[in-house]
């Protein structure tokens, strides 16, 4: 898998709330969950964003909620992966779970900027951006699995008599 | 091992347990909300589900949007509504029978010590307090264990909390839990365990340590825990038969960290915009005037709570430039403040008591703020835009605090108000 997008950057600590905010939580249409990706702290995104553009963050991407309405705000606004330092827990169970391409490296999360290009090839483990080549560690063995199936239930039909 | 690596190890069958291994576990209660379930419900349909592997252990609680605010959450609630039909055994519950899903599960019986709950809402960490583990988890999750009665979990590092000292008139569980996330930071315990414990602990309340297990979320924790003690068995008496696991961590248990708070001397705390991690004593911020003050939600919405709300607010009255809603959880709790008096404290004092609902805390409905608004709230989560206008703020704090600060007008600290 290997995504190149514009880079959209984030600070430390975005939470579920700002991600999409509960008053969109009576939907799960995506083209709503899509336009109000990201309206309270930085309205117009969820439409602004390109295609394939990708979130780049600090510290605790994904805090709050559990709502799985937040990766998938994301994944509807067209952003193909979000970067960030570190991520809260369920919000990265749900990414994994629903197929949205997450990357944890203080590395690229320092060096890039607002606009940059951003590559991310999660099969080489390499990212570029800027002209500089980084290397980005492999999700554990458990995880790549359950990626490589496309998310949590084709993994549990899969490995799962019933 | 530790308390949690105790509750997980015996659940996955295996002798022990480090942190970082994945397991594979079959836990014993699932739930999801209005908000939460719809997504599962499609989930397990699209992946071909046709029957729910173990009914009995599947709840769906409408309480978020509730009673319905509009046309699309009235059509969540039908969804859930007509899943629980369609599966004999999962449990849903009418307006009148719900309560606020964290309320309702512990009152009546459903947790027992030793349990392991997932559940698609964040604050499902708050069972910690009867010696469960329990941990929020997305929509797909859910449907996983529909389909097949399994999840998936990474054990997690245990960081024991300890609290030591002398507790003030005014102190309570929400605010040591807001010293501690004030202490360690809003991501001080990402993917970790809380485990709670010291002199202080084993003197409050089963009530108290649920309002602390409730916000290990808001430290980044995956669980928060208690060893379950005599109280606890004295909370689950008439509750349940079950006798549940009381299990409690190995003298030689390996901790990532311990972290001491000495109680001696602090006063009521709140948690400024936009982080719980924002914490100050209540007295060093009594300027702030406020709009809106909201006492009740699954962190501080039980009788406890409502009791320590009518004791200040009794022959007193709320400022008229402000709102104070006042939330009792459940149907049970909202018939026992009734019947003790308190909604007659509540109504003298021109307070408002809504039926029992998540609503304003994640700014759903039954309270909204404006822009430019402040809000002195009970809940959880002050981030930017939670309770309504991304212009509006909200502090949060204990009952004793919200109560005094809505007589006061502005943020206060109770022992001013009632000396």
């Amino acid at each position: 898998m290997k995504y190149t997008g514009t880079v959209y950057t984030f600070g430390d600590n975005v939470n579920t709330d700002e991600i999409i905010p509960a008053r969109y939580l009576n939907t799960t249409d995506p083209t709503v969950l899509g336009r109000y990706c990201m309206e309270d702290i930085r309205p117009g995104f969820g439409t602004r964003a390109e295609k394939g553009s990708i979130i780049v963050a600090g510290d605790n991407f994904g805090c709050g909620s559990s709502r799985e309405h937040a990766p998938l705000s994301l994944k509807y606004a067209g952003i193909a992966c979000v970067v960030a330092v570190s991520f809260a827990r369920i919000f990265f169970r749900n990414a994994i779970n629903i197929g949205l391409p997450i990357i944890e490296s203080r590395d690229i999360s320092s060096k890039a900027k607002e606009g940059d290009t951003l590559t991310v090839d999660l099969d080489t483990g390499r990212a570029v951006v800027g002209g500089e080549e980084i290397a980005i560690a492999p999700f554990p063995p458990f995880m790549q699995k359950i990626v490589e199936e496309g998310g949590w239930l084709p993994y549990l039909l899969k490995t799962t008599a019933h | 091992m530790t308390l949690t690596e105790k509750i997980l190890a015996k659940k996955a069958g295996v002798k022990s347990l480090t942190p970082q291994e994945f397991i594979e576990i079959e836990p014993d209660l699932a739930l999801s909300n209005d908000i939460t379930a719809p997504i599962t419900i499609d989930e397990f349909e699209k992946a071909g589900g046709k029957n729910v592997r173990c009914p009995e252990r599947v709840f769906m609680i409408p309480d978020h949007f509730t009673p319905n605010k509009d046309i699309l959450s009235a059509e969540h609630y039908r969804k859930l509504k007509d899943f629980a039909a369609k599966h004999a055994g999962v449990r849903f519950f009418e307006q009148g029978e719900v309560g606020v899903e964290h309320a309702l599960l512990p009152e009546m019986g459903a947790i027992r010590p030793g349990m392991v709950v997932i559940g698609a809402d964040s604050h499902t960490c708050t069972y910690g307090a009867l010696g469960a583990f329990s941990t929020g988890v997305g929509s797909t999750d859910v449907a996983g264990f529909l389909l097949t009665g399994k999840a998936w979990l990474k054990v997690p590092p245990t960081v024991k909390a300890v609290f030591t000292g002398v507790m003030g008139e005014w102190m309570s569980g929400k605010d040591l839990i807001l010293l501690l996330i004030g202490k360690i930071g809003v991501s001080g315990a990402q993917y970790r365990a809380i485990e709670f414990s010291g002199p202080v602990i084993d003197a409050l309340s089963v009530e108290g340590r649920m309002t602390m297990a409730n916000m290990a979320i808001e430290a980044g924790g995956k669980n928060g825990v208690f060893v379950p003690d005599t109280k606890v068995a004295e909370y689950l008496k008439g509750r349940t038969k079950e006798k549940g696991d009381y299990l409690a961590p190995d003298a030689d248990a390996v901790y990532e960290r311990t972290v001491t708070i000495d109680v001696t001397g602090l006063t009521p705390v709140v948690a400024c915009p936009h982080l719980p991690e924002n914490v100050k004593p209540a007295r060093d911020i009594m300027n702030v005037r406020i709009d809106q003050v909201v006492i009740g939600s699954c962190t501080n919405g039980r009788i406890e709570d409502m009791r320590v709300a009518a004791k200040i607010l009794k022959g007193r009255k709320v400022d008229p430039n402000l709102r104070c809603l006042v939330l009792p959880a459940t149907p049970k709790i909202y018939r026992q403040a009734l019947d003790e008096g308190l909604f007659q404290v509540f109504l003298d004092a021109h307070a408002v008591i809504s039926p029992p609902t998540c609503g304003p805390c994640l700014g759903g409905h039954m309270g909204i703020l404006a822009h430019g608004e402040r809000c002195v709230s009970t809940t959880n989560r002050n981030f930017v835009g939670r309770m309504g206008h991304r212009e509006s703020e909200i502090y949060l704090a204990s009952p004793a605090v919200a109560a005094a600060s809505a007589v006061a007008g502005r943020i206060t600290d109770p022992s001013e108000l009632m000396k």
